[in-house]
């Protein structure tokens, strides 16, 4: 190969002084970085992707890693990614894919927003002493009610509500599906967020029957490949929501390779053992919004209109327009992907450079369906890199009912992040169907930190509105006043309808 | 078999009429009957059990999507996508059909006596003993059995024209498509390969053929001894060779 090999990305030391050689390392890295050689444990940096397994478990705390040990000569325009995404492109011909979300350096405009606090003229609120109402419901709300006066002076309500979820927090998780992820990855959770009170979407794997006593809390997916949907499948959902895109990689599908299509993966998702699971870039019945709409009312017919319907769509150019199409489909939710959103796999190209921000399509969505007098016919729920509770207070205040977050509650079994999810490898149990690998995370456990995290954000938001005087989460709902752009510019400000710092 | 509901869809909304199907049906109907249908859309979506449903008149878009065992008859011509991601059961059409007929079907039986339009068993599948079938009286459009993942599909061209559509099994990865007579190669999509349909494939597809004409009261003999090619994934990993990793 002319172009030999291409510097190591990270570098595994041991020191050896520390090391007691108990080869905990050995036995922890399914990547195969260590081995022994007689009294020596040998490092093969080469074959680490810097998943912290070997860090973790090490009781002597001998490891150390380094990332980019070796230099390329340094140029702004020719960085290493770019050189390496060539190197690799010549020797194969092929298109990139990688996991994880979006890798290039693009400014995070949360970190661009500052949230507002209360001080002398209005009081803040003590979330500890009054009550703090972020409970959420999602769905239609009727743009008027009518009630009826009893004679007794109770009130009847006489409009007919349409199916609402209620949510404890205005934060789910959203769907990775069983396939990209292990079911003790799920099943942790499920058990999380039916004892937080929310909800987790399915995504196109099916429902595995081990999730069934958590179905109350799932959300269902049906998405282009219609993996595992049947009936029972669509009425076991708290509500079905139909994915058309996804912010990792807006416009195109996806497949499951056959690699990781094992007995019981294949059997939730009723494909044959280890074919690929291919997912069509369009629902092949969709090719419209008029059909979009055919496909809402058809889910929503098949399940007697007792499931509310979602539908998800990437964070594009154009959402808003998408949106206020998706509002009049007969849709309850709109869930935008915005392109920071993670992925089990997707081609570099996408991941990188198509999408927006959720930022900005949450706010234009939001100002959309208002302009339109329509915002209560559908709930906004944004995904795509919510990384900490500030994000879900800004991306409400900006006009989402709710958040979805995704590697963050993988962060909180214990994934770091090393974006090798389509190796089938994770050391962590968490992306693969590997049975020793999925044995390691212990649903007990991992569901308990998951929990923990949905539970200390959700604190946190009570704090955060508590001290911005606020004490209901629907006060807080595209409350762009309690916003401020720092060192952000005017036009996009103006997307965002927030003031400048100071003004 | 239970009593005949018969039920007059005249000027009805889909959902009421929907109502009035599983109602029937939780009353033990065995057939029932719907006259003047006109466009509703939704017939028997993700209905249950193993009632025949008769439809007198034109139904609308996603006729018993999701259904899941009954037998549905069409007497008259159907929309967009019968038989959408259905489950199990039957779904006879005795006129022709549009776009996206069985999409994503994962088991039980479509019959088409006329034409379909584009895209018809596109991304069929299958699993264990679940293979859905769909057999065409007359011809297909394009697209036919795009993203095949398993069944059997097959275009008998009783109305005598040369199959005339392309992109046939682009991405198929699973299952086979049986079209009458000589399919030229440049019809293919990618990933789909033509073969020959041996004497043993012929076996195989004759109780379907037997089937679908006696669904519709015509001799068989023709059928079974045409010429067909047959249409089968070139591999079950389309799209493996396409991409390296990061």
């Amino acid at each position: 190969m002319s172009l030999g090999s291409t510097p190591l990305r990270y570098r595994i030391s041991i020191d050896r002084e520390r090391c007691m050689e108990c080869e905990r390392c050995i036995e922890n890295c399914s990547y195969g970085v260590f081995r022994r050689e007689g009294e020596k444990i040998m490092i093969d940096s080469r074959k680490c992707t810097a998943c912290h397994r070997c860090l973790a478990m090490c009781p002597r705390d001998a490891i150390m890693l380094e990332e980019y040990p070796c230099d390329y000569r340094s140029h702004p325009v020719w960085t290493r990614q770019a050189r390496e995404a060539i190197y690799n492109q010549a020797k194969t011909g092929k298109i990139i894919l990688s996991g994880m979300g979006n890798a290039l350096d693009y400014p995070i405009i949360f970190d661009r927003l500052v949230l507002d606090a209360c001080q002398v003229t209005n009081p803040s609120i003590d979330p500890l002493r009054e009550p703090m109402e972020v409970r959420t419901y999602l769905g239609k709300k009727p743009s008027r009610i009518e009630v009826k006066k009893k004679e007794n002076g109770d009130v009847e309500l006489v409009t007919e509500l349409v199916p609402n979820l209620q949510a404890e927090t205005p934060i789910m998780i959203g769907h990775m599906s069983y396939g990209a992820i292990s079911l003790n990855a799920q099943l942790s959770m499920a058990r999380a967020v039916a004892e937080t009170g929310t909800f987790m979407g399915t995504g196109e794997g099916g429902l595995h029957e081990r999730l069934y006593p958590y179905q109350n809390h799932m959300i269902v997916q049906i998405a282009s490949g219609r993996f595992g949907v049947d009936i029972d499948y669509l009425e076991r959902g708290s509500a079905i929501e139909i994915k058309i895109g996804q912010g990792a990689k807006p416009g195109i599908g996806g497949h499951l390779p056959g690699e990781k299509v094992c007995l019981d993966v294949s059997c939730t998702r009723m494909i044959p053992l280890g074919s690929d699971a291919i997912s069509p870039a369009p629902h092949h019945d969709i090719y419209s919004i008029e059909d979009l709409a055919q496909l809402v009312r058809s889910l929503k017919e098949a399940t007697e209109w007792k499931k509310p319907v979602f539908v998800k769509i990437a964070a594009v150019h154009n959402a808003a327009a998408i949106a206020a199409g998706i509002a009049r489909s007969g849709a309850d939710a709109i869930v935008l992907d915005g392109f920071k959103g993670g992925t089990g796999a997707a081609p570099r190209v996408f991941r990188d450079h198509v999408g927006i921000p959720i930022e900005a399509a949450v706010a234009s969505v939001d100002a959309k369906l208002r302009g339109q007098g329509i915002r209560n016919e559908v709930s906004i729920i944004a995904s795509g890199g919510i990384r900490e509770s500030a994000d879900v207070a800004k991306a409400i205040a900006l006009g989402a009912d709710a958040v979805y977050i995704g590697t963050a509650a993988l962060v909180a079994m214990g994934c770091r992040v090393c974006g090798s999810c389509y190796r089938n490898l994770c050391p962590w149990g968490i992306a693969t169907q590997q049975q020793n690998l999925v044995d390691r995370l212990d649903p007990d456990v991992a569901s308990k930190q998951v929990a923990n995290l949905i539970n200390a954000w959700t604190l946190e938001l009570a704090e955060l509105m508590g001290a911005a005087g606020i004490n209901s989460i629907e006060s807080l709902r595209g409350n762009r006043d309690r916003l401020r752009g720092y060192m952000l510019d005017e036009s996009l400000m103006s997307v965002l309808d927030v003031k400048q710092v100071g003004a | 078999m239970g009593k005949t509901v018969t039920i007059d869809a005249k000027g009805m909304h889909y959902t009421p009429l929907n109502k009035k199907i599983r109602q029937a049906v939780a009353d033990g109907a065995g057939e029932i009957i719907i006259d003047n249908v006109l466009g509703q859309r939704f017939i028997g979506n993700g209905l249950r059990g193993d009632a025949t449903i008769v439809v007198n008149g034109v139904p609308g878009g996603d006729l018993c999507m999701f259904m899941s065992g009954p037998t549905c008859i069409v007497h008259g011509n159907a929309d967009h996508a019968p038989g959408n991601t259905m489950n199990a059961g039957k779904v006879i059409i005795h006129g022709s059909a549009g776009d996206a007929v069985a999409h994503s079907m994962r088991g039980g039986t479509v019959f088409v006596r006329g034409n379909i339009g584009y895209r018809g068993g596109i991304h069929m599948k299958q699993y264990d003993d679940k293979r859905p079938i769909l057999v065409v009286g007359g011809n297909a459009q394009s697209f036919l059995g795009e993203y095949m993942a398993g069944g059997l599909l097959i275009v008998l061209g009783m109305d005598g024209s040369e199959y005339f559509g392309r992109g046939v099994g682009s991405g198929i990865h699973g299952g086979e498509i049986v079209i009458r007579g000589d399919v030229d190669g440049s019809r293919l999509g990618v990933g789909a390969k033509k073969l020959p349909l041996t004497e043993d494939d012929r076996q195989r597809i004759a109780p379907v053929i037997r089937e679908f004409a006696g669904a519709f009261d015509l001799d068989p003999a023709e059928l079974l001894n045409a010429e067909f090619t047959r249409i089968v994934p070139a591999s079950a990993r389309p799209f493996a060779g396409k991409y390296t990793w990061e």
